[in-house]
């Protein structure tokens, strides 16, 4: 799984938290109010937080594991119209990490022949349908947001991959590799 | 708390299941799980305290005045730029977007933030036009915005 947004290298992540604490901590000798309301309010969500994520990271480790990522992969830029659709939806789903993660594999898809189209229903479905994404959010935002979210996203990727797919009628899309 | 004995329930069986048809897998899966919390924890943090300290700082209903439901255009505007610009995983954006409902601030405008981060990408924009051209970045990342305001008007019908 791609998770270049998350991947930090330990010490100089640790900073971060390791100066603000020793900033609010201070603070206790100016404004002591301060400090016992930030520590309060962090308490609040640490606790709530202790429990449910590594739960959530244990289950997107196992779901890592057993996604068939490859077996999609190998039919992608095959098909086109629904089958196809369906197909950079489904690759799309079983991905994680931020949108420039994406890039990379839109450009394959492109190379291997798929439609202009499915290259942006790939980048939609990516930017609101991976599934451990859509966990983390039915997890912390409930099932209603999540749910009338996508419902609401898919039309509107869906459409933005045909104004797109337009727009390279006159401007045909030419996909470059940096690499 | 009483919220995650569900995902506690469900977190149980499946790593049952998963232990009995591939033990390797199950411990491969589990490692990969610790490693990605242990990677994401400091992040986290630094939002955590953050955001604690943001809460003392501002009046109790500051934020549902700027971002609450009824805060019109404000608060979809701080909500699309805020998206647009940073560059947070969605593993620490909904920890923070439950704590910001939590304080006041509307599903919609949390869906214009959402959408945003996950669609647009200011920051990026010259990473992706290295793939698709500038002018066709420039583009996608428009329409996007446009939708992601489109997603949040109509969530704000919902609630």
């Amino acid at each position: 799984m791609n998770l270049a947004g998350t991947r930090i290298r330990i010490p100089a992540a640790w900073a971060f938290p390791a100066i603000l604490s020793a900033v609010v901590a201070a603070g206790w000798f100016v404004v002591p109010s301060f400090t016992a309301s930030v520590s309060n309010n962090f308490k609040e969500f640490f606790v709530e937080m202790i429990v449910f994520l590594p739960v959530m990271f244990l289950l997107i480790g196992l779901l890592d594991e057993w996604m068939p990522r490859e077996v999609v992969t190998k039919h992608v830029g095959e098909a086109s119209g629904w089958k196809g659709m369906v197909l950079v939806v489904s690759l799309a789903m079983l991905q994680a990490g931020p949108l420039y993660g994406a890039f990379p594999v839109a450009y394959l898809l492109w190379r291997k022949g798929s439609s202009v189209r499915n290259v942006y229903i790939y980048l939609g479905a990516f930017t609101a349908m991976k599934i451990p994404m859509v966990m983390f959010e039915v997890g912390f935002l409930g099932w209603k947001f999540s749910v009338a979210r996508t419902v609401l996203t898919v039309p509107v990727f869906v459409a933005i991959a045909h104004v797109m797919d337009a727009y390279h009628r006159h401007r045909p899309l030419r996909m470059r590799s940096p690499q | 708390m009483k919220d995650s004995v569900p995902l506690l329930i469900v977190a149980g069986v499946v790593l049952a299941a998963s232990a009995i048809a591939d033990r390797h897998k199950t411990v491969a899966g589990v490692r990969r799980g610790v490693r990605m919390f242990v990677g994401i924890l400091p992040s986290l943090l630094t939002v955590l305290i953050l955001v604690s300290m943001m809460l003392s700082v501002f009046p109790g209903n500051a934020l549902a005045r700027w971002m609450g439901r009824d805060s019109g255009p404000t608060g979809f505007v701080i909500a699309a730029l805020l998206g647009s610009v940073a560059l947070i995983p969605g593993f620490i954006a909904y920890p923070l977007s439950a704590i910001l409902v939590k304080n006041g601030v509307g599903y919609n405008v949390i869906a214009v933030f959402i959408t945003t981060l996950m669609m647009v990408g200011v920051l990026t924009l010259p990473l992706e036009a290295r793939y698709f051209g500038l002018r066709t970045a420039v583009v996608r990342n428009s329409l996007s915005l446009l939708g992601a305001l489109v997603v949040g008007g109509l969530m704000g019908l919902l609630w």
